[in-house]
């Protein structure tokens, strides 16, 4: 955790150290953020290996059943082992939702460059066709890829990925403008830099910090639209289940308090306001920067 | 008579993210009488605006004042809860902040804030207030007083926006006024407005003021007493008169030598100048740029640099000088006319032109805070130009970063730190040095200077000419400084708005005669000695009246300010490009011969009288 025990970290030269200092987490909260995203992202890795039932086999008499030493998260309505399905349902959760950002912000910054370098008419063209698509609510959107696609992995990246992207593209597009009226960018045309080398070298890594904070964002989102869709019935299909779906598969037991319709829906509680807190934290270093 | 102000043993500090106190106010002790008006002056950094804040018991967010009190008609400041302070602020003491712009609301008519101090103190009614504000604009020689305050804060000049803060500072009648370098962003025809002001009212009103400038000139024409400030400790404290003359530290003595750029002219470069046969390395020719709407920033242009040649662009902002560097480097794109490299012409767009002839052209930011990318070590910004002109590689190219740090002095250790860890100075000269790594012809330097303070700066133009001798680089210097530029430059070139309105050799701008224009320019630069304001022949308020001008004429752009123009002549027809005695051309219907100016004066002088009655 060398990242956030160097508070101080002057002008050292190494890779090392302007890393933890581009990076690094200061305030308690933030702190708090990255403990919780790390373990989740562990989790969604190693989870299933630590499962101590298989997610799917019924596993016990009693359907909703208390926690217990046994069944630490209690069973589900088919009285299956309910902390074996959350870590089962962990890759899906994360994995999906962590694709379809990467493909968001990827088509999102990648576009938003090229808008902001290119001639006035490409920039119009893609600024209107991203307009168009940030216009249709992401739910509708969602449903209707489901309904014409049917529910699979591919489907549920691609249509995360195309619901979100124009909002990345129009946080790229602003930042790269801005910052191409720079002198230093002024500077490099001047010398007679190709636009590749203006934007790799001079734009983007001024406006990396900004992007990764809307990445982290637009995660948050993608995971609350992907549970969502589960909630619904139109996520992972059953057997299999994220975090959303064993939500809904599980509601009958909220009457009674059970334990499986609790713990999933705490998991989504605890990532995503654990990389609210830490995106936040590297927001507010931004600023002092 | 006893001391209205005293501070004593003030120390303010600033709190690092470790939670350490970093003292930067090393127990400041001043004291100032009812009446009298002393000035804090340092350079950036030397806590001469944190020791005025701390007057109204405010430190700045991350400072905060540690020991010692200040007392302000008695009542110690720095004892008074938050509640008490703020009855106190705007009432007691008022504060003029540097740029009025930013501290005017835009929404909000000038009226409404210039008395909004005196509503929340409730120190009278808002008929009063108004009357009194009116009052106060007439006293600070302000247009239309009755009326002006209906406007809103973009209605009115930069110049008359600083007037109108004072008027908002005063409107309470406050017993200290606080005044934080508020000509600094001014132009000099401007700040002698806006000096001549001030000193009036605060003169007439019998106001206490401390006026913060780095400007040693600006406060020898305001302050009775000056406090000379390094590092947040005082160097010297004494009179204006006495300080002038016969400055005590040794630092005030730099302080004074930094004011007065010494000529660096030398022979090397007047022999090559001399050559007038050869091609010049650039001109420009018959220049001119519109920006949309037809607006024209820029006409009739004509510029030659020869090799190892200074040469001079100034005149205040918005004269074009900035667009003119500019469309030689082909960030803007002429309307009209070309431009020259050795006789070749270069395409109108940087994107147009090889990269040999952009390695050729070097252009200099002026604010080297933005030129230099923050996330760039020192050695990525000059390796960049190395291998992109050069080739340059591996250790031949660290050799080269090594050898450009020591031609702009700056030591070795320095090329893996990024720009954010530098200070201003070291800054600008990182810029400087990506110029030179191009191994350029010509250096546009764009107000390199301007940002930096005085100490700092004569030590830039000294490496420069330093450089120019060592390379034979050639320099377009452009700034707003006039007695800086005659002092380094072969050859200066006057703008105004668009218009070259003189141009000549730099030694010509010792003396007299000149474009009117210039004459204003020369005659708004503060001269370090008290008296200067009111004897100095720059004025604006009495020019000889003239008939209405038709509105699609052409004439000399200088018209509505000039002090000499002929009615009947100036306002009829555009003037001529003369050439004077001395060898100066300028752009005027006054040829300024000896004889004839006087013939010409007498002649004209009833004339204009007539028309003024």
């Amino acid at each position: 955790m060398n990242t956030h025990t160097s508070s101080v970290t002057a002008a050292e030269p190494t890779q090392k150290a302007s890393f933890s200092s581009r990076f690094h987490v200061r305030s308690i909260s933030g702190l708090i953020g990255l403990i919780l995203v790390g373990f989740w992202l562990v989790i969604s890795v190693i989870g299933p290996m630590l499962s101590p039932y298989p997610p799917n086999d019924f596993v016990s008499n009693t359907v909703f059943g208390p926690m217990s030493m046994k069944h630490f998260f209690g069973t589900d309505y088919l009285g299956r082992d309910m902390f074996s399905r959350v870590l089962a349902g962990t890759p899906y959760t994360i994995g999906v939702a962590l694709a379809a950002t990467v493909a968001a912000c990827l088509a999102g910054v990648i576009s938003g460059l090229v808008a902001a370098a290119a001639t006035s008419w490409v920039d119009m063209t893609i600024s209107r066709t991203q307009d168009a698509l940030i216009s249709i609510p992401s739910k509708m959107f969602a449903l209707i890829m489901v309904a014409s696609f049917g529910s699979s992995v591919p489907i549920l990246i691609l249509t995360a990925a195309i619901a979100y992207m124009p909002g990345s593209f129009r946080i790229a597009r602003s930042l790269a403008v801005n910052v191409m009226t720079l002198d230093y960018v002024q500077v490099a045309r001047l010398r007679g830099e190709s636009m590749p080398y203006i934007i790799f070298k001079e734009v983007l890594p001024n406006m990396f910090r900004p992007v990764l904070t809307d990445f982290g964002l637009r995660f948050v989102f993608i995971v609350l639209l992907l549970s969502a869709m589960s909630f619904l019935g139109l996520g992972i299909q059953p057997p299999e289940a994220d975090w959303g779906s064993l939500v809904r598969e599980n509601i009958g037991g909220l009457s009674s308090g059970a334990p499986a319709v609790i713990m999933p829906a705490i998991a989504i509680a605890t990532l995503t306001i654990g990389v609210n807190l830490l995106i936040d934290s590297i927001g507010s270093k931004s600023v002092q920067h | 008579m006893t001391e209205l102000v005293k501070v004593c043993g003030l120390q303010v500090a600033v709190r690092t993210g470790a939670g350490v106190d970093v003292p930067i106010v090393h127990g400041a002790d001043f004291s100032l009488h009812k009446g009298e008006v002393l000035a804090l002056i340092g350079e950036s950094g030397s806590g001469k605006t944190t020791i005025a804040l701390s007057l109204m018991g405010y430190a700045r967010s991350g400072c905060h004042i540690v020991g010692g009190s200040v007392h302000v008609d008695g009542t110690d400041l720095l004892t008074l809860s938050p509640s008490k302070l703020a009855k106190v602020r705007g009432r007691t003491v008022s504060y003029i902040a540097q740029s009025a712009a930013a501290a005017f609301n835009p929404a909000i008519t000038i009226m409404n804030q210039v008395i909004e101090s005196a509503m929340i103190h409730k120190t009278c009614s808002r008929r009063e207030a108004e009357k009194k504000a009116i009052g106060l604009f007439r006293e600070l020689a302000l247009p239309d007083p009755e009326h002006i305050g209906e406007r809103y804060p973009h209605q009115v000049s930069g110049g008359q926006l600083q007037r109108l803060m004072a008027a908002m500072a005063l409107i309470t009648d406050p017993i200290l006024v606080i005044l934080d370098e508020p000509t600094t962003a001014l132009d000099v025809t401007t700040q002698i407005e806006v000096l001549r002001a001030f000193k009036k009212v605060v003169r007439e009103r019998n106001t206490t003021a401390v006026y913060v400038s780095h400007d040693l000139a600006v406060v020898a024409q305001m302050a009775d007493r000056i406090v000379v400030l390094k590092n947040g400790e005082i160097q010297e404290n004494s009179l204006t008169k006495d300080l002038l003359i016969e400055p005590k530290h040794e630092y005030t003595k730099s302080l004074l030598s930094a004011m007065k750029p010494e000529s660096r002219q030398d022979t090397v470069s007047q022999n090559i100048m001399d050559l007038e046969t050869s091609t010049p390395l650039l001109e420009v020719r018959n220049l001119e740029v519109c920006f949309e709407k037809g607006k024209r920033v820029l006409q009739d242009i004509d510029l030659k640099i020869r090799r190892g040649s200074t040469v001079g662009v100034i005149g205040e902002s918005g004269s074009g000088k900035t667009t003119l560097a500019r469309s030689i480097v082909g960030l803007v794109e002429p309307s009209l006319g070309n431009i020259y490299l050795d006789g070749e012409a270069l395409n109108a767009s940087a994107s147009g032109r090889t990269r040999e002839q952009l390695r050729r052209v070097q252009y200099v930011f002026q604010n080297a805070d933005t030129a230099l990318n923050p996330l760039h070590t020192v050695e990525d910004i000059l390796a960049r130009p190395l291998s992109f002109y050069h080739g340059m590689k591996g250790q031949k190219r660290r050799d080269r970063v090594a050898e450009l740090l020591s031609l702009v002095h700056l030591p070795d250790s320095i090329a893996k730190r990024r720009p954010t860890e530098l200070s201003g100075g070291q800054k600008q000269r990182i810029n400087l040095a990506r110029a030179l790594a191009a191994e350029p012809d010509i250096i546009l330097c764009d107000e390199v200077t301007s940002a930096l303070d005085t100490v700092v700066g004569a030590a830039i133009l000294e490496l420069m000419a330093d450089l120019r001798k060592k390379l034979n680089v050639s320099y377009l210097f452009i700034s707003h400084d006039i007695s800086m530029v005659q002092a380094i430059c072969d050859e200066v070139v006057v703008l105004y708005s668009g218009f070259k309105v003189e141009q000549g050799a730099g030694e010509s701008f010792q003396r007299p005669p000149f474009h009117p224009y210039t004459q204003l320019l020369i005659d708004s630069v503060p001269e370090m000695k008290q008296g200067w304001l009111e004897s100095t022949g720059a004025n604006h308020e009495t020019l000889p009246k003239i008939a209405p001008i038709k509105a699609d004429v052409v004439l000399c752009p200088f018209l509505d300010r000039c002090s000499v123009r002929i009615d009947g002549q100036c306002n009829q027809v555009i003037p001529d490009r003369k050439k004077l005695e001395k060898g100066n051309q300028i752009f005027c219907h006054h040829s300024f011969s000896n004889k004839k100016s006087q013939a010409l004066e007498v002649e004209e002088q009833p004339i204009s009288q007539l028309q003024s009655v």
